[in-house]
């Protein structure tokens, strides 16, 4: 666990605001950058954009191959040329979330007022964020693209946090929304994951105060051990025992590593050696201060906050259609969470579905191969398209 | 789409909100949005009938009857259906009472006790009866608070529902329905159907013949 990131943002398409963006905080963002991709056509009319919002951890590069891990699209088999959400039919934006580390503005980033002389990093001077400052930041991109009303807004994770924020934020800007495997707060068990994460950044002496590149080094260690506990919340435990059990394999030695001592005659468990990989293949992709960054906007996310604990007010009088997804099998953003979502949309009297499909794979099933999601994805966004008469 | 779907549509002035409590296929919330104009949403506790419901574009939600009514505002509806299932919910009496609150109109159908047919089983072979409607053994049938079309008239008049319009249909939909005599209609009718109103002016109660 030795590699360290490239530091540098890298060159991603994105779209600079020169007036940048003020935040809930209070602070004044001075220059805001947004990466997005698009996929498919824009129609003349302008009515048939989606927007993707990805997960905590996710990109831009929704549906085409990763420019820095050669991996396919995150949820390519979503998004594409007669997918679920047609590209032949739609046209698809997906952005990097305000913070993150793929080309938007985040902790990664320079400081604009530094950037003629000496080259300074936000790094922890990054003013925290919430998902309402990264669902203004998109609506910024969406409105320069000349784009005045959305066909629907998806995601999943905190991907359907922004989409329940861009519900709330706006909603005359959009027909749809589906908020998949998601929340309408972060819960004290989920507040309690993240902290355990960020306590493992702290503890990597290669944290360096959050100034690690200072020193060219990134806390590897640290940003893997939060990687691999979350990862373990993206499952379920059927799915770890049918992907892993209790098999063992051989590690290739290496005397260094401090669980070295733990193999037994050179075994470890396959479900550690995938944790292992899991981290560092994070850490080569992901900045440790975005990771703070983000994991403190999701536990902030409270859409009843500002209306006195009452989630029903949040909604109320929404023209907005919505498709609220979970997964039987997660844990981590449970269907009692979606169906008290649900009991708050149907006392605002939206119109709006609930499905919960029926898996052992846990969070992560909104990623990889649900049939019954796909038909559900499909069959929403033909009906919504039927009752606004899209082409 | 069965007989009494069609009827049930029949009862609905287009253009208006409605809930169906019970769903199923969606094949009603189809109709009526399509040929009717409604904005029709469903409620179904089945996870396979509320896939295959969201993958046609219709908007249904997973729940049920007993649990998910209590967090709709009041007045969302102008017509809250129920179709064959008052008979096996928890609480028959509150879901009544959470449709007139939700919705200005109820809709109510369910399969009729009352049957000749019931009646003769149980009389003759003193065992509990089995016909093409009621179908499923005592210890396992979902059809916990089986009713008459007397019974269910009964109850309106307690909790002062306007019976608005009613009838009695067959099982498969081949005869005619039943409008005219209550008693009649208690004896030969295999599924009963009520149009309720909450209150108000109301047309003079169906008379017992």
């Amino acid at each position: 666990m030795n590699s360290t990131a490239p530091l540098d943002v890298g060159d991603h398409q994105h779209a600079t605001f020169p007036d940048g963006l003020d935040l809930e905080c209070g602070v004044h963002l001075p220059s805001l950058d947004v990466a997005y991709r698009t996929y498919g056509q824009l129609s003349p009319r302008r009515d048939n954009a989606i927007v993707i919002c990805h997960a905590f951890t996710g990109d831009q590069y929704v549906a085409e191959t990763h420019p820095q891990t050669g991996k396919p699209g995150w949820w390519g088999r979503m998004v594409g040329p007669g997918r679920p959400i047609d590209t032949d039919r739609f046209f698809v934006i997906c952005m990097n979330v305000l913070g993150g580390c793929m080309g938007s503005t985040g902790p990664r980033s320079l400081k604009p007022a530094c950037a003629e002389g000496r080259v300074e990093r936000w790094g922890t001077d990054f003013p925290p964020i919430t998902i309402r400052d990264m669902v203004r930041a998109q609506y910024k991109l969406v409105r320069s693209l000349g784009i005045e009303r959305l066909f629907a807004v998806v995601g999943g994770s905190m991907g359907g946090m922004q989409v329940l924020e861009w519900a709330v934020t706006y909603p005359h800007m959009m027909l749809a929304a589906m908020p998949i495997a998601t929340a309408p707060f972060h819960s004290a068990q989920n507040i309690a994951f993240n902290e355990v994460g960020r306590q493992a950044i702290f503890a990597d002496p290669e944290w360096y105060g959050g100034r690690y590149w200072e020193h060219n080094v990134v806390p590897a260690r640290g940003l893997a051990v939060a990687r691999m506990m979350a990862h373990i919340t993206y499952l379920s435990e059927e799915a770890l025992t049918r992907k892993f059990g209790r098999r063992v394999r051989q590690e290739p030695k290496d005397a260094q590593a401090p669980e070295a001592s733990l193999a037994m005659f050179g075994d470890v468990f396959e479900v550690e050696s995938y944790l292992r990989y899991q981290g560092s293949a994070f850490v080569r992709r992901f900045d440790a201060n975005s990771y703070l960054t983000i994991t403190r906007a999701m536990d902030w996310f409270d859409l009843a906050a500002e209306h006195d604990g009452e989630l029903p007010a949040a909604f109320a009088g929404t023209p907005v259609r919505f498709c609220v997804v979970s997964f039987s099998s997660d844990w981590l953003f449970p269907t009692s969470s979606s169906r008290y979502l649900v009991r708050a949309l149907n006392q605002a009297a939206a119109n709006v579905s609930f499905v919960e499909i029926e898996t052992d794979k846990g969070h992560d099933a909104f990623l990889l191969d649900e049939p019954d999601f796909d038909r559900t994805v499909r069959g929403f966004l033909c009906g919504v398209a039927d009752h606004a008469g899209l082409a | 789409m069965r007989l009494d779907q069609r009827l049930i549509a029949e009862m609905i002035e287009p253009g208006t909100r409605v809930l169906d409590v019970g769903s199923g296929d969606g094949a009603l919330i189809d109709h009526l949005f399509r040929l009717r104009g409604c904005d029709a949403r469903g409620i179904e506790i089945d996870m396979r009938e509320v896939t295959r419901s969201v993958a046609h574009g219709l908007p249904v939600v997973h729940g049920d009857a007993d649990h998910d009514l209590a967090h709709y505002p009041n007045d969302a509806f102008d017509y809250v259906v129920l179709q064959r299932t008052l008979q096996a919910v928890e609480r028959p009496r509150e879901v009544l009472r959470q449709m007139l609150r939700i919705g200005r109109h109820a809709i109510v159908s369910f399969p009729n006790f009352g049957h000749w047919q019931l009646r003769l089983k149980l009389l003759l072979s003193g065992r509990m009866p089995m016909t093409a409607v009621w179908h499923t053994p005592w210890y396992e049938t979902p059809n916990i608070h089986p009713c008459t079309i007397r019974d269910f008239i009964a109850l309106c008049a307690e909790e002062g529902y306007c019976v608005q319009q009613w009838m009695a249909v067959d099982e498969d939909g081949e005869r005619a329905p039943w409008r005219r005599s209550i008693r009649l209609a208690n004896l030969f009718g295999e599924q009963a159907l009520f149009l309720l109103r909450r209150e108000g002016e109301c047309p003079p109660p169906p008379e017992e013949s």
